[in-house]
């Protein structure tokens, strides 16, 4: 989509001037419906450079720091907050001549998986407005799946990138931990945090990231990337590769309730792996140990309850954020605090503090880094013979706004592994149930991505759902 | 019963880098407040801290200097509480691997050595400064940041006096190796200081009470008097459970400790370890290349100018109270002057003026090249020992060179013969009554002679000359 864009630009087919009003004009009509934006740029102009980007139009997470634009991370406690200076990858975005449209909401601060905690409320998805897009990329899904932007900007922690991008028939790829900087991303929980991308195609993905990556000096856990050219790795030549999925995960025998939408995604999943393997591609069953797939979502809980409890301890209304009220300073940062997160942050954060209290910290949060540390050992034994994981991006579509939630969980959190370990993962839609998108999930081994993408590129030709976007949304 | 006191201290000393410790904020005493600070100093959302590798390089010196074993990673931890003095309500520090364990240095106690463990030396950032007033409060954040070492001891010291004698010789070590401009009046050190008093032969340690921020040594020594007597006085009382563990803080207005607040173990800090700054090795060749920058420490000094330039225990000492006066009197020496020489100089006319002036030896006019020339013109018998010494403070006081000043003043010595002996002359021919008594062996007549004539050339004879003269014309 981007190339197509870039090269009506050059042909002048079109300009980036209407490129950039359309999606502004479109972002504005479809907020009665999808509530996608937290802000919209209603003068953002082009910055001409000689670039795939330049012209045209993006949309950034609400939780990146942008310059004289505000930045609210979907969260009260910063409703009024204009940072004074870039994130790196808004920086590097910037340059590249893309045009912010706007900010998209969230998950605030990035926490929660559905698209119904940001505070501007409830995202919805464009295949269908009673569905949640899933999160806590919730905004920038919708904007991209909805066809107001090509591409956006979106961090995941835990799988908040690729989820969304599941069940909005989407792509979405969280590179390897550190190759985009997390200079100017609100902190959600450090070691899991990852910059990366919504789009509608494997290539798009390639583009955006080639653009972001890299070492930068304002964060240590970046690395140099300079190696790795995405965009140019992609040739589709996947025969040989070998790919696993998590016998435990696929197999509907595993699962207590069997509901409709979960058959018809594990038969989808099935179909997804013949046509791996008319490509070329090996894949095989792998039993993975149940007691470590159900540790991964207490794992991840305790993880970034305690990382997200401290991290979020600068958001006191004192030097930035709404003033809060009362004769002292704990009175006030008290009352900022207690009127700007919503419940669910203030239970992580109750999670967090307990964690983290030292008669605790060997019961949980050691055992969580242990934990860890397992499943990361136990995936790179797999990485040195697989290419990489395949696995459905969600047990199922998309659920109601209304509907519950909890059985969900736990199917929900494998993705989660791609964090622990830093691992390149990408999500592209690979069908439909029930009307609505489902995708699958090809994770790899650390800075690998090169090869996950290509995988995925060549599986994306192969799938035929390569620049879907929802339509009758409007 | 005798009683035993027990002093562990935890001293705190900005490192002089040129920049903080994880922004690239500059690291400058005395500025306008909040000028040096950037987003990561106040902790705006998103930003991440960057380890300064010159304040890490500086840690590691200060701890070889200790005799600390090093770690072979570098991590640092989180230390979460809420105050304002820190804006993101933690603090970075080191908890799991501190940079320096189990050091040991020897300090000077009144002409005896005397032994102190360090537990454990550990990197971290500095909080903003408080200013309390009436109903308000100001935050100055050009300190949040700053890279702070914190030196931690065993409870391994006996007597008020050690600790201050470790104190001002970490001091010391801090500015002969440069990691710091080491400044109490800039409060670049503070210090907690823990407290306890058991009998003499007790194998047990008595109840711990921590007396923090105390910000000068003659403050820590005033400190532990005062616990030792606070805590004697109640021993003795046998109110001995009045005595537990607590935080006090030192009040120089009413010179007496007060309590802050009961149990230290009550805080919880919920350490963890900071997942934003990866494992770093501390590779061996850069604490070698660490080691090898380290200059020769005052103790290590002091045994040089003693064997090597026969200087008393007592002049050696003197110069190497402080790296500065060090370095001068080695500046001399490079310039080819007698150490006994400069030595003598140094710890008598210098000294002196500095001390009586409170100024530092960097800052006056008279470089060791200028005193060279003092003491040049005094060895050609340009000018005598008691010009010398004037000259020496109109170089101090007009700041101008010894040559001019020469000239100036006409401070040059009668060496001429014929000048003197005509000035003798005519004082003896002047002075006969005089002549007849020294005859007559009243020998404290040649006195007056000598105060006649150095009268008349206003102290320009030399003296040597003087006599010579002066002997023959009374024969």
């Amino acid at each position: 989509m981007i190339k197509k864009l870039n090269n009506k630009i050059k042909n002048k087919e079109i300009s980036s001037d209407d490129l950039v009003k359309e999606a502004i004009t479109k972002a504005e009509k479809s907020q009665k419906k999808l509530n996608a934006f937290v802000t919209i740029i209603k003068d953002a102009k082009e910055v001409k450079s000689n670039n795939l980007l330049s012209g045209i139009p993006v949309a950034i997470k609400d939780n990146f720091s942008t310059k004289d634009i505000l930045s609210t991370g979907s969260s009260n406690t910063l409703k009024d907050y204009i940072p004074y200076f870039d994130a790196t990858a808004i920086k590097k975005i910037k340059a590249a001549g893309a045009v912010i449209i706007g900010k998209t909401a969230l998950d605030e601060l990035g926490m929660g998986g559905t698209g119904l905690m940001a505070a501007t409320g409830p995202v919805k998805n464009p295949w269908n407005i009673n569905k949640i897009t899933g999160g806590s990329s919730s905004g920038s899904a919708a904007a991209v799946a909805a066809g107001i932007v090509p591409y956006a900007l979106g961090t995941d922690t835990g799988d908040s990138i690729r989820i969304p991008a599941a069940h909005c028939g989407i792509v979405g790829y969280k590179p390897t931990y550190g190759m985009v900087s997390r200079f100017g991303v609100f902190a959600f929980a450090s070691s899991l945090d990852t910059v990366g991308v919504l789009c509608t195609s494997v290539e798009d993905a390639a583009i955006v990231i080639d653009q972001i990556k890299g070492k930068d000096e304002y964060d240590m856990t970046s690395w140099n990337s300079e190696n790795i050219n995405l965009l140019a790795s992609l040739d589709g030549n996947v025969k040989n590769k070998k790919l696993f999925y998590i016998k435990e995960i696929c197999d509907i025998n595993n699962y207590e309730e069997k509901t409709n939408e979960l058959i018809k995604t594990l038969e989808e999943f099935n179909k997804t792996i013949e046509k791996c393997q008319e490509l070329g591609i090996k894949v095989e069953e792998v039993s993975f140990d149940q007691k470590l797939l159900d540790s991964i979502y207490p794992t991840y809980l305790t993880i970034t309850s305690a990382e997200a409890t401290s991290n979020m301890s600068n958001l006191t209304g004192i030097i930035f954020g709404p003033r809060g009220k009362g004769n002292t300073i704990d009175e006030m940062m008290k009352d900022h605090r207690t009127r700007g997160f919503s419940s669910l942050i203030k239970r992580r954060f109750v999670i967090g503090s307990y964690v983290l209290q030292k008669e605790n910290q060997e019961r949980y949060l050691f055992a969580s880094a242990k934990i860890r540390h397992l499943i990361v050992n136990k995936m790179n034994e797999l990485f040195n013979e697989f290419d990489g994981l395949i696995l459905p991006a969600s047990s199922e579509p998309a659920s109601n706004i209304n509907g519950d939630r909890s059985a969900h969980l736990r199917t929900e959190q494998y993705l989660a592994i791609g964090n622990f370990g830093g691992y390149p993962s990408i999500t592209i839609p690979s069908g439909f149930v029930n009307d609505m998108p489902i995708g699958i999930n090809i994770t790899g081994k650390i800075k690998d991505d090169a090869n996950i993408l290509n995988i995925a590129y060549a599986l994306e030709k192969k799938l035929g759902y390569k620049n879907q976007t929802a339509k009758g949304w409007e | 019963m005798a009683l035993k006191v027990v002093i562990g201290l935890e001293m705190h000393c900005e490192l002089n880098t040129k920049t903080k410790v994880f922004s690239k904020s500059l690291n400058n005493y005395n500025d306008i407040p909040n000028s040096s600070v950037t987003a990561i100093d106040l902790a705006f959302p998103g930003t991440l801290p960057i380890v300064n590798k010159e304040a890490v390089k500086k840690a590691i010196k200060m701890a070889l200097c200790l005799n600390c074993k090093i770690p072979e990673e570098l991590i640092f931890d989180r230390k979460n509480y809420y105050y304002p003095d820190v804006p993101k309500n933690y603090q970075i520090t080191q908890n799991t691997k501190p940079i320096g364990l189990n050091g040991k240095i020897n300090v000077e106690v009144n002409n005896e050595l005397v032994p102190i463990t360090i537990h454990d030396i550990h990197l971290e950032e500095d909080t903003a400064s408080l200013d309390h007033y009436f109903d308000y409060s100001l935050i100055d954040y050009n300190r949040s940041g700053v890279p702070l070492l914190e030196i931690v001891t065993d409870p391994c010291i006996y007597s008020p006096e050690a600790a201050v004698a470790f104190l001002e010789h970490l001091r010391n070590i801090y500015k002969y190796t440069d990691c710091s401009e080491a400044d109490t009046k800039k409060g670049q050190i503070r210090c907690d200081v823990n407290v306890s008093l058991k009998e003499e032969n007790a194998t047990e340690l008595g109840t711990k009470v921590e007396v923090k921020n105390v910000n000068s040594f003659s403050n820590v020594y005033a400190a532990i008097l005062y616990e030792i007597k606070r805590q004697t006085e109640l021993i003795e009382a046998g109110k001995n459970n009045e005595i537990i563990q607590e935080t006090r803080r030192w009040d120089e207005e009413s010179g007496a400790t007060i309590r802050m607040r009961e149990k230290v173990e009550s805080i919880d800090y919920k350490y963890y370890v900071d997942p934003n700054i990866p494992k770093i090795k501390i590779e061996k060749e850069w604490i070698e290349e660490i080691k090898s920058e380290i200059p020769l420490l005052p103790l290590e000094r002091k045994t040089k100018y003693i064997e090597d330039y026969n200087l008393s225990s007592y002049d050696a000492g003197v110069l190497v109270k402080t790296k500065e006066v060090s370095d001068y009197f080695e500046e001399c020496l490079e310039l080819g002057m007698n150490p006994k020489e400069a030595s003598n100089w140094i710890t008598s006319q210098i000294m002196g003026y500095i001390n009586k002036y409170d100024i530092e030896i960097t800052d006056i006019f008279l470089t060791p090249k200028r005193l060279l020339k003092i003491i040049n013109f005094l060895n050609n018998n340009t000018i005598s020992s008691k010009q010398a010494k004037e000259l020496f403070f109109l170089v101090l006081e007009e700041k101008e060179e010894p040559e001019v000043l020469i000239k100036k003043y006409g401070i040059e010595q009668i060496v001429n013969n014929e000048e003197l002996l005509a000035i003798i002359q005519n004082i003896v021919d002047n002075n006969q009554s005089q002549i007849e008594e020294y005859k007559a062996g009243k020998t404290k007549v040649f006195d007056y002679f000598i105060g006649m004539i150095m009268k008349e050339t206003k102290g320009k004879a030399n003296p040597v000359k003087v006599k010579e003269i002066l002997l023959s014309k009374l024969k």
